[in-house]
C-alpha cells in the first residue's frame, strides 16, 4: 500500500500560484489517474519518484518511508526501488535496447542480468529488437522498450505517466493486455495517468481525479467518469457539451428536475440531484449521447426533444460532429452512414433526443 | 619558421587542453546542474578572462608565480625551483587564459541535454558518477570535443599571457607569436609570414572540425 499526504506549493512569477495538495493512498493494482492537463498528475508521480521534494507531509510504502517533512527525510530516487516511465518515455538514445534493459540491473551478475533481459524482451515481445537503438524503433516499440526496462528491475511501485499517447488502439490494447498479465503475476501499486477514456475502461480498478492540483473524486471508473462533478473533469472525461443551466423545479415524484438552458432558450430534464430551484448548475452531456431525427419523434422513452437547426457538419474519419442550434449550441456526434442515410446537411431542421440519464449535473 | 617555437606551442595547447578538461567537466558540471543561488558568481569568475586584457592577467598570473607569490613559493618548496618563466608556469596561465573556452561549450552541452534521461536514469538506480559516465558524457560528447578544440586553439594563439609569464626563452617558452613578434620586430617579415600563415590554417581547421561536429555550442552562427 502505498500512501501519499503531500502538499507542495509552486510560485510562478506574476500569475497566481498553482498548490498541490493530494492524500491518497494506492492500493496494489492498477489506479487510474486522470484529469486535466495542468491538474498536478506528473508532479504528483515525480514526487512519488523523489524527483521533486514536497513541501509538507509524508510518503510511505508500507513501513517504508520514501518522504517525511516533519523528520526532514527524503529518499533519494536511487533507493526508492520504484519503476517510471515518462510521458516521454526517456530512453537512452546512445544505447541499445539490450543496454537500456540493462541499465538499471548493474549491481546484479551479468548472467542474471542476461536472464531478466531476455525474459522480461520476450513477455514484451521484443525480444528481435534488443540490438537496435532507440532512434530505430517505432512508437510502439520504444513504448514496450519503456514499459520492460521499468519492469526489469522488479520495481515495488510502478509509476506510468501516459505511456500509451500516440499509438493506435489496437497496438495499446495488445500493450495493455501485456500489462495487465504483468500486474497479475506481480500486484504492486500502479500509478497510471492518462487523458484515454479507452485506457481507463481497459485497465481501470479504480480511479482518482485530480483537479487543481486536489483530488477531486475516487472510485470505479464508471461511477467516477460517467457522472463527473465539476465543469473540469467532464471536460477531460470527454463531455462535449458543458452547457450553463439554472434549475427551474423539482419533481421528486418523477425523480428529475427540470432545468433551463442558457438564459430560458429552452428547458429539458435531467436526473434530480442536490441544487435548489433557482441555483446556476452545469449540465454536462456526451455528444455521442444525443440523437437526431429529421421528423418529429413520437412515442420515446427519451424525455427532451429539441427542435434545432444544424448550423455546421464536421468530418472526424469515422464520425462526424454536428454543431446544432437547439435553443442553446449542442454538439452532436454521429456516424458517416447517418449523415448519409438522413441527408444532414447545414441549415437543415433536426429534432435532438437526450434521455434524461444521458444529462449529468456538475458543479 | 622557427619549428622549435611551432614544437613548443603544440605541446602547450595541447597540455593545457587536456589538464583543462579535466579541470572545466566537474566545474561545468556544476554550473549546469546546481541550483545554488551564488552561482553567478562562479561563473563571473569564469567569464574573466574573456574581458581582462591579457596583460593584465599575465601581471596577476606572474606575481602569484613569482618567488614571493603564494603559488611560487608552494611551488618551489615542493620542486624546488622557481615556476615563473618556466613552461610549468605557462601551462598554468595559459589554462587560466582558456578556462571560459573549456567550460562554456560543456555547460551549454550538459544544459541542452533532455533532463527526464538524467531523471530516468536516477530511477534506475544509478548514482550521481554512473550517471555522469554513462548518460551524460557520451552525450555531450559534441560540446567536449569542442571545448578540447577551442582551448587548444585559444591556447595556440595566445600572446600576452606568454609574454607577461614566459618570458623568451626558446625551447621553454618561446611560442609561435612570441617568434612571430620577435620576426616582426626584425624586420623578417617573411620569415614572420610563413608562421602566422600555418597559425592562420591551423586555427581554420580547428574551427572547422568544430562547426562541421556541432554549431548550437559557442558559435556566433545561428542553429541549422
Amino acid at each position: 500500500m502505498l500512501s501519499v499526504q503531500i502538499r507542495k506549493q509552486f510560485r510562478s512569477n506574476g500569475a497566481q500560484s498553482f498548490v498541490l495538495e493530494v492524500a491518497a493512498t494506492f492500493a496494489p493494482g492498477f489506479t487510474v489517474l486522470f484529469g486535466p492537463s495542468g491538474a498536478g498528475k506528473s508532479t504528483l508521480l515525480d514526487c512519488i519518484a523523489g524527483l521533486q521534494r514536497p513541501d509538507s507531509g509524508e510518503i510511505r510504502l508500507g513501513e517504508k518511508i520514501y518522504f517525511a517533512a516533519s523528520r526532514n527525510l527524503s529518499l533519494p530516487p536511487q533507493r526508492r526501488e520504484l519503476a517510471y516511465v515518462f510521458q516521454s518515455l526517456a530512453l537512452f538514445p546512445h544505447l541499445s535496447v539490450d543496454q537500456n534493459i540493462r541499465y538499471g540491473l548493474n549491481k546484479l551478475p551479468v548472467s542474471e542480468q542476461t536472464e531478466r533481459t531476455n525474459s522480461i524482451a520476450k513477455s514484451f515481445r521484443i525480444e528481435n529488437l534488443l540490438s537496435r537503438r532507440p532512434a530505430e524503433l517505432s512508437g510502439g516499440e520504444k513504448q514496450r522498450v519503456a514499459l520492460a526496462r521499468a519492469l526489469v528491475t522488479r520495481p515495488r511501485v510502478l509509476l506510468l505517466d501516459e505511456p500509451l499517447t500516440g499509438l493506435d488502439s489496437a497496438l495499446r490494447r495488445s500493450i495493455l493486455e501485456d500489462l495487465r498479465a504483468w500486474n497479475d503475476a506481480n500486484r504492486i501499486p500502479i500509478l497510471y495517468v492518462t487523458h484515454n477514456r479507452e485506457e481507463v475502461d481497459a485497465i481501470g480498478e479504480r480511479v482518482v481525479t485530480l483537479v487543481n492540483g486536489r483530488v477531486q473524486e475516487s472510485g470505479a471508473p464508471r461511477a467516477v467518469l460517467d457522472a463527473p462533478r465539476s465543469v473540469e473533469l467532464a471536460h477531460a472525461a470527454g463531455f462535449e457539451n458543458v452547457l450553463p443551466a439554472i434549475v427551474v423545479e423539482h419533481r421528486p415524484a418523477d425523480g428529475v428536475m427540470r432545468v433551463s438552458l442558457d438564459h430560458a432558450a429552452c428547458e429539458i430534464e435531467i436526473p434530480l440531484g442536490d441544487a435548489e430551484p433557482g441555483s446556476e448548475v452545469r449540465v454536462a452531456i456526451r455528444a455521442g449521447d444525443i440523437l437526431v431525427a429529421t421528423e418529429p419523434p413520437h412515442f420515446l422513452s427519451a424525455r427532451n426533444i429539441l427542435p434545432g437547426t444544424i448550423t455546421s457538419l464536421e468530418s472526424r474519419g469515422t464520425m462526424v460532429a454536428l454543431r446544432v442550434k437547439a435553443g442553446t449550441d449542442f454538439q452532436v456526434h454521429v456516424t458517416p452512414g447517418a449523415v448519409r442515410a438522413l441527408d444532414l446537411s447545414p441549415g437543415l431542421l433536426v429534432w435532438l433526443v437526450i434521455k434524461t440519464h444521458s444529462c449529468h449535473l456538475v458543479r | 619558421m622557427s619549428a622549435e617555437a611551432l614544437l613548443l606551442s603544440l605541446r602547450l595547447a595541447a597540455t593545457v587542453a587536456f589538464l583543462l578538461l579535466v579541470l572545466a567537466l566537474p566545474l561545468a558540471y556544476g554550473l549546469a546542474f546546481s541550483t545554488w543561488r551564488g552561482k553567478f558568481l562562479l561563473e563571473s569568475v569564469v567569464a574573466l578572462p574573456l574581458v581582462l586584457p591579457p596583460t593584465v592577467l599575465g601581471f596577476y598570473a606572474l606575481v602569484a608565480m613569482g618567488p614571493r607569490g603564494p603559488l611560487g613559493k608552494i611551488w618551489q618548496s615542493l620542486f624546488g625551483h622557481p615556476l615563473a618563466f618556466t613552461f610549468a608556469g605557462l601551462v598554468l596561465a595559459s589554462m587560466l587564459y582558456s578556462l571560459p573556452f573549456a567550460v562554456q561549450p560543456l555547460v551549454a552541452s550538459f544544459e541542452s541535454l533532455d533532463r527526464r534521461l538524467l531523471d530516468a536514469s536516477a530511477v534506475l538506480g544509478a548514482d550521481r558518477a554512473r550517471t555522469f559516465f554513462r548518460v551524460i558524457l557520451p552525450l555531450a560528447w559534441p560540446g567536449v570535443l569542442t571545448a578540447l578544440v577551442l582551448s587548444f586553439a585559444h591556447t595556440l594563439g595566445e600572446f600576452g599571457v606568454v609574454l607577461m609569464v614566459g618570458g623568451n626563452l626558446p625551447g621553454i617558452t618561446r611560442t609561435v607569436s612570441i617568434d612571430i613578434y620577435d620576426r616582426v620586430q626584425a624586420l623578417d617579415y617573411a620569415a614572420a609570414h610563413q608562421t602566422a600563415l600555418l597559425l592562420l590554417l591551423v586555427s581554420f581547421v580547428v574551427l572547422s572540425v568544430v562547426y562541421g561536429v556541432n554549431r548550437r555550442v559557442w558559435s556566433p552562427w545561428p542553429a541549422k
